[in-house]
Order: C-alpha cells, then sequence, then structure tokens
C-alpha cells in the first residue's frame, strides 16, 4: 500500500502559504486513503501556478496547455480506463481560456476527476483580474476595479447538470481529502472546485476571509446534494461562500459505459493488429 | 489507352444531382469498369449549381478527365456552366419537363430535351427523374437497364422490393425513350479484365481512415468540417467493431489535445480536420513536439484563407504544415499522392510518430479526398508495426537502480525511450516547458540547448521510405514536379506530353517533410526546367524546393487557386509555354 512518501515529488516551487499546497496535500492523501498506487494515477494539469501541481505530485503527469487539461485528461482515461485521472488548474485557466472544455466534460460524463484551484487571481502571470474576479476587484488588469460578472462554477456546473460538484477550501484540509476521495470515486465527471489562496496577489479573497464567510454543509444534516433544484437554491442563497458535496448523481450512467463497443480491458492493452479476416470483412465493403 | 467517356450531371443543389451521380457512378463500377468521380458543389444546402462528374474507362484512372461527352441537365446553369468541357459532338440531354434549353452554336453539340420528370410520375413518382436520367444515360453509354439492378437494390431494397421495382421501371422507360429518338452513342469500352485484381471504389477520405485502423489508431478526435468530415464517418461505421473510440469533440483545440492524451497513455490516436481547424491546432502540435507525444493530424487541405471556399479544392496549407507553431519542432509531414497512399501514408504516419515521438501530418485535400474512385485493391500487406522505443516494466526496473530519465538528452539518436502510465518505475511528467532528462521544468541555459538539440537530432538522416517518386526517362530535360494530389493530373498530362514528343519527366513528392534533399537532387539530374505545379497562389512547394534544394533558376510556377482541380489541358499548355519544344530534345 502506497503512502504519503510515495508519492513525494520534486519541492513544490508556490510561494511559502500558497493555498495550491493544501490542494497537493489532500489530492496525495486521497489517493493514499483510497489505496492508489502513485502510477495508476495520472495528474493532467493546466498553465498556471495551480497547473504546476502535475510536477509536485508524484505520479505520472501532463502538463499540458494553458486551459487545455481536460480534453487531454479525457483521452487519458479513455486510452486506459484502469488510471485514476486528475486534471488540474486554476481559475484563469478552466473558466477563462479553457471554459468550453468544461462544459463539454459534464455533457460527456467521462470518469475523471477536475480539481480547480480558484484563486480569484491570475496567479503565475503576476496578478491579473480572473473569470472568478469579484466585480470591483483591483488587479494589474483592472486598476479601477473589475466591471465584469465573475463566472458562477458552482451554479454553472449544476445547470449543466454535472454528474458530482463539490466545493472545498484548502485551509481544510481534512475536508478537501475526503471531497476529493469522493470525487475519485464518484463514477463519471466529477468536479472539485477548491477556494486556494493566492497569497501573494489578491489581498481580499484570503484565508481569513474564508474562514469568517464559509458555511459548510457538512454541518447541516438536513441537506440533500440529491436535490438539484434544492443545490442551486443553496448555492445562490450563500453567494457562492459555501463548501460540501453541493450535488451528485450517482446513477448516471458514464460515457465509457454508454460507448457502443467501447472494451471493457484497457484501449492500450488491445491488439493493433489487423487479421487476414479483418481485412477480408474490410475489403468487402469496398466492393 | 483504351477509349474513355466522361459523363456529367449538374442542377440546383438538393435535387438529388448527388445521389445520381452516385448511382451511376458505383453502377459502372460494379460492371467492372474503372471510374474517377468529382463532385462539385456548393457551402450551402438548396439551391446552388452542383454537378458531379464520372470518367470512366477500362483501366484505373488518376484524374477526373478535361472531357465530357454526356451531360445531363436538370437546370439552364447546368448548361451555361459546364459548356466548355463538351467535346465536339457530344450530348446534352436536359429535363424538358421543365425548361427550355438553350445553347450557344460555337460547337457541334446534341440538344436532347427528354421529359425526365413526366416520365418518372408515369412510373409511379416524380422524385424517379434521376432514374429516368440514369436510363437514358445507358442507352447512350450502350449499357443494358438490367445490369444497373443490384445497386438500385442496394440503394432502394430496404424500402421495400416495390419501390426498386419502380425505379427499375424508370430507368427502363428513360432508356427505351432515348433507343426510339436518337442515334448519338457513346458507348464505353470493352470491359477490362479483372482477373487477379481486387476491383474496389474507395475514396481517399474512405483509405484515410481505412489506413488508421490498419495503422492501429484506436481513438479519433475530431470536429466535423468539409472536407474531412467523411474520415470521420468511416471510423464511427468501423472502429467500435475494434473497440475504438470516435469523439466528436467541441472543438479543433480540444480534438488535438485529446489525441495527445490518448497518445501518452499509449493508444494511437488521430485527429483529422481542414484548414480552420488546423490552424487552431497549431499551439498543441508544439506541445506534441516539445512533450515527445507522438499524434497523427490529418489536414483534408480546402481553399482559404480563412473559411476560403469550403467545399473547393486547394493545397495551400503546405507552409502551415511545415513552419506551423510558434518555436521549432520536430515533425513529419507526409503528402498522400493517390488514394492507395492515403491508406497506406496513414498507417505508417503511426509507425512514424511511435517512433520519432513527434507529430506527423498527412496532408490530403478535398480533390483526393472526396473523389471516389476504382482502385485495383489496397497495399494491405505492406502494413507493419512499429511501437518505437517503449519500455517493459522489466525494463523501467532496471533501469531505476540508476534513475529512469524519460528526455534523456544523451541517447545518441536523441530518442529516449517511453513509460506509459500504469507502469511501475516510469513515473514522468510530459510537458510543454523546457525541462530537464526526468521531466522537471528548468530554464539553465546547457539544459536547455542540449534537449533542443536532442529533439531536433531525432529526424536527422531520416530514411523512412521514398519521398519522391520519379516517372519519365532518366535524362529527360525538363520535369514537371509536384505534391500530393496532383500526382495523377500530372502523371496524365507527363504521357500526353511525351506523345506529343517532349521528353519530360515527373517528380513528386509523397513527403515534403524532413525534405527528401538527396532523392530530390538525384531526380533533379540532368532537368533544366522544372515546372512546379501546386493548387496555391504563392508557390510554397516552389520556395520549399528553393530554400531546401536551391535550383533558383531551374523551377518554374504553374500555380491554380480559384478552387477547381488542375485540369489536364492547363498543365499540358502551362509546359508547352515553360519548355522550349526541340532546344534540349
Ligand atoms: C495560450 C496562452 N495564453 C496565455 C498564457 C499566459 N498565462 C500563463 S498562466 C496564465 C493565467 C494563470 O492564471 P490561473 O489559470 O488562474 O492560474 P494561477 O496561476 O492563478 O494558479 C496565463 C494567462 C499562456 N501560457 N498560454
Ligand atoms: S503567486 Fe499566488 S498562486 Fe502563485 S504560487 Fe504564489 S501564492 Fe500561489
Amino acid at each position: 500500500m502506497a503512502t504519503m512518501v510515495d508519492y513525494k515529488a520534486e519541492k513544490a516551487t508556490w510561494c511559502p502559504g500558497c493555498g495550491d499546497f493544501g490542494v497537493l496535500n489532500a489530492l496525495q492523501k486521497a489517493c493514499v486513503n483510497l489505496g492508489l498506487e502513485p502510477e495508476q494515477v495520472v495528474v493532467v494539469s493546466g498553465i498556471g501556478c495551480s497547473g504546476k501541481i502535475s510536477q509536485h505530485f508524484g505520479g505520472y503527469g501532463l502538463h499540458a496547455l494553458h486551459g487545455r487539461s481536460l480534453p487531454a485528461a479525457q483521452a487519458v482515461k479513455l486510452a486506459n480506463r484502469h488510471l485514476t485521472v486528475i486534471a488540474a488548474g486554476g481559475d484563469g485557466d478552466g473558466f477563462g481560456i479553457g471554459m468550453g472544455h468544461f462544459i463539454h466534460a459534464m455533457r460527456r460524463n467521462i470518469d475523471i476527476t477536475y480539481v480547480v484551484m480558484d484563486n480569484h487571481i491570475y496567479g503565475l502571470t503576476t496578478g491579473q483580474a480572473s473569470p472568478t474576479s469579484d466585480v470591483g476587484a483591483k488587479t494589474k488588469t483592472s486598476p479601477a476595479g473589475t466591471v465584469e460578472q465573475p463566472i458562477a462554477p458552482l451554479q454553472l456546473a449544476l445547470a449543466q447538470n454535472c454528474s458530482f460538484v463539490a466545493q472545498g477550501f484548502s485551509g481544510n484540509i481534512k475536508q478537501l481529502v475526503s471531497l476529493i476521495e469522493r470525487a475519485i470515486q464518484h463514477k463519471g465527471f466529477s468536479f472539485v472546485n477548491v477556494f486556494s489562496p493566492c497569497v501573494t496577489f489578491n489581498k481580499v479573497n484570503t484565508y481569513e476571509f474564508y474562514k469568517e464567510h464559509l458555511v459548510n454543509l457538512d454541518d447541516d444534516p438536513t441537506y440533500d446534494p440529491r436535490d438539484r433544484v434544492a443545490a442551486l437554491r443553496r448555492v445562490a442563497e450563500a453567494n457562492n461562500i459555501l463548501v460540501g458535496v453541493i450535488y451528485e448523481d450517482p446513477d448516471r450512467p458514464s460515457f465509457e459505459e454508454s460507448l457502443r463497443g467501447y472494451p471493457a480491458e484497457p484501449l492500450v492493452r488491445q491488439d493493433i493488429a489487423l487479421q487476414a479476416a479483418d481485412y477480408a470483412a474490410l475489403l468487402e465493403t469496398f466492393r | 489507352m483504351g477509349s474513355e467517356v466522361g459523363w456529367k450531371v449538374g442542377g440546383k443543389q438538393g435535387e438529388g444531382i448527388d445521389s445520381t451521380g452516385e448511382i451511376y457512378a458505383i453502377a459502372l463500377h460494379r460492371m467492372g469498369y474503372y471510374v474517377f468521380t468529382y463532385r462539385h458543389f456548393m457551402s450551402l444546402i438548396k439551391g446552388g449549381h452542383t454537378n458531379y462528374k464520372i470518367r470512366a474507362a477500362d483501366h484505373v484512372l488518376r484524374h477526373h478527365g478535361d472531357d465530357v461527352h454526356v451531360l445531363v441537365a436538370f437546370d439552364q446553369t447546368t448548361i451555361d456552366v459546364n459548356w466548355p468541357e463538351l467535346v465536339d459532338g457530344g450530348i446534352v440531354i436536359y429535363d424538358s419537363s421543365s425548361f427550355q434549353a438553350k445553347k450557344p452554336d460555337d460547337r457541334d453539340v446534341h440538344l436532347l430535351g427528354v421529359p425526365l420528370t413526366e416520365i418518372a410520375k408515369e412510373a409511379g413518382n416524380p422524385i424517379m427523374k434521376n432514374m429516368v436520367a440514369i436510363g437514358v444515360s445507358a442507352a447512350i453509354n450502350e449499357l443494358p437497364p438490367e445490369e444497373f439492378r443490384p445497386v438500385v437494390q442496394d440503394k432502394f431494397g430496404r424500402k421495400g422490393q416495390q419501390v426498386v421495382e419502380a425505379n427499375m421501371t424508370a430507368l427502363s422507360r428513360g432508356y427505351a425513350y432515348f433507343q426510339e429518338r436518337s442515334r448519338v452513342r457513346f458507348p464505353l469500352p470493352a470491359k477490362p479484365d479483372l482477373q487477379g485484381k481486387d476491383h474496389l471504389y474507395a475514396s481517399g477520405n474512405q483509405a484515410t481512415g481505412f489506413g488508421a485502423l490498419a495503422g492501429g489508431c484506436r481513438l479519433l478526435a475530431a470536429y466535423p468540417i468539409t472536407p474531412a468530415t467523411e474520415i470521420m464517418y468511416w471510423v464511427l461505421q468501423h472502429f467500435p467493431k475494434y473497440g475504438g473510440v470516435v469523439l466528436q469533440a467541441e472543438d479543433e483545440i480540444a480534438a488535438i489535445n485529446m489525441a495527445i492524451g490518448a497518445n501518452f497513455s499509449g493508444v494511437r490516436a488521430m485527429t483529422s480536420t481542414s484548414g480552420p481547424g488546423f490552424s487552431l491546432m497549431m499551439e498543441a502540435l508544439g506541445l506534441a513536439g516539445m512533450s515527445e507525444t507522438p499524434v497523427v493530424i490529418v489536414d483534408v487541405q480546402r481553399s482559404g484563407p480563412s473559411t476560403g471556399l469550403p467545399t473547393k479544392t486547394e493545397q495551400s496549407d503546405l507552409n502551415e504544415a511545415v513552419y506551423g507553431t510558434h518555436g521549432e519542432i520536430p515533425r513529419i509531414v507526409l503528402t498522400p499522392r493517390t488514394v492507395e497512399e492515403c491508406f497506406l501514408l496513414t498507417a505508417e504516419a503511426f509507425n512514424l510518430a511511435d517512433h520519432y515521438q513527434c507529430p506527423v501530418i498527412v496532408l490530403s485535400d478535398l480533390y483526393l479526398g472526396m473523389s471516389y474512385q476504382s482502385i485495383d485493391g489496397f497495399p494491405v500487406q505492406a502494413v507493419r508495426y512499429d511501437r518505437g522505443k517503449l519500455l517493459s516494466e522489466e525494463e523501467l526496473a532496471q533501469l531505476a537502480k540508476s534513475g529512469y530519465q524519460r528526455y534523456d538528452a544523451s541517447v545518441a539518436d536523441g530518442i529516449s525511450p517511453r513509460a506509459l502510465p500504469g507502469q511501475k518505475h516510469g513515473r514522468y511528467v510530459a510537458l510543454g516547458n523546457e525541462h530537464n532528462g526526468t521531466g522537471l521544468e528548468v530554464e539553465d541555459q546547457e539544459t536547455r540547448v542540449n534537449q533542443m538539440r536532442k529533439r531536433q537530432r531525432k529526424l536527422a538522416g531520416f530514411q523512412h521510405f521514398t519521398g519522391v517518386s520519379v516517372e519519365g526517362p532518366d535524362n529527360a530535360p525538363y520535369a514537371l514536379v509536384g505534391f500530393g494530389s496532383t500526382w495523377g493530373g500530372l502523371e496524365e498530362a507527363r504521357a500526353a506530353l511525351a506523345e506529343a514528343g517532349l521528353t519530360v519527366k515527373h517528380i513528386h513528392f509523397s513527403r515534403v517533410w524532413p525534405f527528401p534533399e538527396a532523392e530530390f537532387h538525384a531526380a533533379m539530374d540532368g532537368v533544366r526546367l522544372a515546372l512546379v505545379t501546386e493548387l496555391n497562389a504563392t508557390g510554397q512547394l516552389k520556395q520549399l524546393i528553393r530554400q531546401q534544394a536551391g535550383y533558383h533558376d531551374r523551377l518554374h510556377s504553374c500555380l491554380k487557386f480559384n478552387g477547381d482541380p488542375i485540369s489536364l489541358r492547363e498543365i499540358v499548355d502551362s509546359a508547352y509555354q515553360t519548355f522550349p519544344m526541340g532546344v534540349f530534345n
């Protein structure tokens, strides 16, 4: 059984105190708790401070293009369904340049987990406005405050009928571990948005801010994550500042289950060579 | 060369012109003739002029031919637009139940009104006017109506035997109508001997899909775009039987990143597209090059730039294929010349991608991709499998003792062995950032330079299969030069020029990158003037040859970029203008 030691990779290069440390830690812990060997896990990340997570994780990694972790991750999974595939990146990566892929990944429902490290800012490029920046946020590209409405990732995911939606906080690792575990165990596409403070460029959405304002659904035993309409209302009421499993639909068939001819054994193990009988049948279609 | 027939049907888009052409082409093919078809269509669903050309003969055809002997016109526009192709003595059949045709009188062409719709109505349904037209054509080409039965059965059998019989009746009545009224005939030659031949009917796009399957591709991610979508259709039909996956991506950026992801996992994967989609893939092309992940990209070129002429052919993505993406990466660009090569080069593209761990681009085009033709079988016995340097877990365990380096820059050929996700002792991160041997992103100068050199070294001395074909006499002073789909036209033009006494050779690229320099120099031996024929406005192949091989003063251009494929006459005329008759002969 793998332990945290087996997941140790290179020392992370994030700023001391960066929320991404917590996400990395929680992701590794969740994998350990689920008994996953590091070589069975692939982290496919985008570009940004957050995107470095694939290099720090300690499993296989594909550090893909800015905004393109999801398309790559979905195919990594389809190619080898025995792998546990995590797509990860920032809010700019996922909700700016990569937004289209996010929506379509929810539609497709391939069995991967998408972790967004949402710091409401562009970190790696040193502090520009992000799609989740609040109205009025003063950044390098919005010196007078942003005027665009922020993306509402949870509501978006709920509206698109994403089969698993959760939100966590890198200041609450214990909960985040359990959210990621449940997300990985969910059959189908799972989305975990994580408030992961950027201590260097965002002086508003800080650890203190979240500690003060976050509503924790774990504290509400009456909350039913199977009720999508109630979930939408709850997220709106909390103005997105809430954590926990927001919604899950464990019965929805995954893409893999629905795909005609998709083999139970990983594609990567199939013999690719065509035989004489295959050719005979295929050539017949050209007569 | 035996005799041949050029037949064309035209009308408004949405009138069933395509299916008329298709039925006639398949019928001729099944009767044992060789056909080559070309569809002229527009980027709209209803209205607009469309036509379907069939050239039929007793030998393999590689070009749709310049001449039309029989034109079936469902409207006046068809006559006006296609008039220049009609030969002296040719015949125009028009639907006299719907219009009164006019023709210019610059040429002696027969014009015969046949009440196609009227006859169809009498046979049961006006919609069958195209079957009446086929019957008329059968009479002109001296083909017994019963020979069409198998195709009609195939096409309409699903709808019941009654529908089949009604269509056969319409066809026979058209046949009889013409027999009684006209003596104009364009008989097809005697049927060729097909003994020992695998007489098949395929388009370049189908062949590309088939090549992908045969080459071991098991994931296609693509976004619909003319003229590449048919690859997706073919693959959709056949992949599921082999466990293969077809993903309709949300866009071409997703498509190529999916193909890269699957290849990273160890499954051969590709994406197919045309110009606009290919442009969207440029950034990811660089990721494949930098992360040394195999990927195959098929670009079925169409007229650009931008949305350009979406349903017209061109060869103007050559520069993009050879140079596209920021920064510098190793890549391979194949340019299949024929339907058979669409099959074989696509299959081979997967070996090259795995072997060299880099992107391989297959440049086809609308003309090659969408033209259906009769061929003498696919070269299936030539398909081979080379997965390149893939490590086993045992090998990885051995390497782990000294530390496995996925991007080991010290390997002599630059190709460092791959591990696949899931394998023990192989963990690494594939990435688009510059990196060191173990796959960690670094910025130190020495590592950067070594890694760049490592990647560049991979294709040094690239020797895989010939990149240049040469036809015609070795000592010819003149040469026709081209790449990809123009092979058939250039080859036929060369033969025509030879018959007229002009000694010309034909040099053709089926691979443009890595540029087959030595082969090209050998081919150019003794050549004083070369006419580089390509379907673009700026002479991209000529520029590439100049840059890679020289011959500045010997290269001339024959360019075409109006959307139509090049005609034999255009090549021949251009050759006459470029090559002084008798000077070197
Ligand atoms: C196509 C492209 N455009 C722009 C960039 C520059 N860039 C790198 S990271 C980034 C945004 C990072 O913000 P976010 O995704 O929120 O991640 P964070 O750094 O905050 O974790 C940008 C714009 C790029 N790498 N690629
Ligand atoms: S800049 Fe912000 S997001 Fe980037 S590492 Fe530093 S704290 Fe983290």
